[in-house]
């Protein structure tokens, strides 16, 4: 592998060893931080957790970049083994951002339907007619 | 004959050079290449249950959190917050780093040096094992959770709990905040992970059904009485703790149990290898021990899916 001598090789094993440590421990830093662990009260806000969770994922993106290029020897391989390999690896990553996305996404409209739907109970507002078309608008009851 | 001519003058055929054999595509064997794309299948099914987990998780009203579910640790250790996990996770970065150790050894033929860090790779591999079925005789045997059944809860209101005889007592909540319906049994409350201010109910009457300051379920889980104090419709009334969100329990053991299957299978053919090592069957055939190279490949993915399960399950 690559020019650097046996000796050399093997220092930068054990830097790996040492970044992938110290970066796990951050992230653990960063996790309990957002949560109001090191600082009280953090975690009623929005920005800091959010900027707590980006962190996290960076740094664990990064992990993995350096676990595939330095310990599985991706750094020395064909350009195109390793595309083939990382391009659906990201499609993979950014599916999972996604669908995290997508359950805040389905818990806020769950919570919009049953506020819709108490309204409707209370008689404040007209329920939606089975043919009505979208967009759908809220209509007070009119006598 | 006239057609071989034909298709030898034909400027479209394909020289016999590429489809003679004996050219690698992307200059790697065939058990490499074949390696990393197994492991590219497994990381779609991992990332299709990261994804299930997360979607179920972010669209949820509450859910446990995980820094309070996490927070023991063996030997009696409570109150620390993702520290065996994050022991855990050392663990597999040691481990991958005993196992590159061990292909650098093999690239120098040095067959004692590959026995050597390829034994403690399989040590770490077995430590982590340990440590995860600790962790799931914890959450399961003391803490009564199962595949269905989720005791650990979280508020969505203000409150301050009941004493067992009903009146109010001191111990407030704020909405946000984690709680873990306990089991009554005998001396439970000397079991490591429970919080001192959850009472020594275990003194008072356990029998199922509605009492003045908890309720016990048929099962025996004993769900404490809270009265709201937030503001809005809810404030003033009396409730009581509720099981957390179903999901979580199947979602959690089934994802950390198929991840330990990748590390149990991981480390019995890591033990394989090892033996063939010893044994010179990999010094005969001279391609720098590129067995070993194949299977470390495996074992560091194995702990790359780790560092994303660690991610989403503990860290968000």
């Amino acid at each position: 592998m690559s020019n650097l001598s046996y000796e050399e090789s093997i220092k930068l094993v054990y830097k790996g060893l040492v970044l992938l440590a110290v970066v796990t421990l951050i992230e653990v830093f960063v996790s309990l931080f957002g949560k109001g662990y090191i600082i009280e009260g953090v975690q009623k806000s929005a920005i800091l957790v959010g900027l707590a969770g980006l962190v996290i994922v960076g740094l664990s993106l990064y992990k993995a970049y350096f676990i595939i290029y330095e310990f599985m020897h991706m750094r020395y391989e064909v350009k195109g083994l390793a595309l083939s390999v990382l391009l659906p690896t990201l499609l993979l990553v950014w599916a999972i951002i996604a669908f995290f996305q997508e359950g805040s996404s389905w818990g806020a409209r769950r919570s919009q339907v049953k506020e819709f739907n108490k309204a409707v109970s209370e008689e404040s507002i007209r329920p939606i007619s089975a043919d009505a078309t979208y967009p759908m608008k809220e209509v007070p009851i009119q006598e | 004959m006239a057609a071989e001519t034909v298709v030898q003058d034909n400027d479209t055929q394909v020289s016999d050079d590429q489809w003679g054999g004996g050219k690698a595509p992307f200059k790697a064997s065939y058990g490499k290449l074949m390696m990393w794309y197994f492991l590219l299948s497994d990381a779609f099914t991992f990332a299709g249950f990261l994804i299930a987990y997360g979607a179920l998780r972010f669209s949820s009203p509450t859910w446990p959190v995980p820094d309070f579910v996490f927070s023991t640790a063996p030997f009696g250790v409570h109150d620390a917050p993702l520290i065996f996990v994050t022991i855990m996770s050392f663990l597999l970065i040691i481990s991958s780093v005993t196992m590159v150790r061990a292909v650098q050894e093999g690239h120098r033929e040095n067959r004692q040096g590959v026995v050597f860090w390829m034994l403690l790779t399989v040590i770490g591999g077995f430590g982590f094992l340990g440590c995860q079925a600790w962790e799931w005789n914890n959450l399961i045997g003391t803490e009564h959770m199962s595949l269905t059944t989720n005791p650990f809860g979280s508020y969505t209101v203000d409150g301050v709990y009941l004493n067992p005889d009903g009146s109010v007592s001191d111990e407030t909540f704020e909405a946000g905040e984690s709680y873990l319906i306990h089991k009554g049994s005998l001396g439970h409350h000397e079991l490591e992970g429970y919080d001192e201010g959850a009472g020594d109910h275990d003194a008072h009457d356990l029998s199922p059904g509605d009492h003045a300051g908890y309720f016990v379920d048929d099962r025996g889980y004993v769900h404490r009485k809270y009265q709201v104090t937030s503001e809005g419709e809810l404030n003033g009334q009396i409730f009581q703790e509720e099981f957390g969100p179903r999901a979580f329990g199947g979602l959690f053991f089934f994802i950390t149990g198929f991840h330990g299957f990748h590390v149990f299978s991981g480390v019995v053919f890591l033990l394989i290898i090892l033996i063939n090592s010893a044994s010179g069957l990999y010094a005969a055939r001279k391609n720098g021990y590129e067995m070993v190279e194949k299977i470390g490949l495996y074992w560091h993915f194995v702990d790359l899916v780790w560092v994303f399960v660690f991610l989403v399950f503990y860290l968000l």
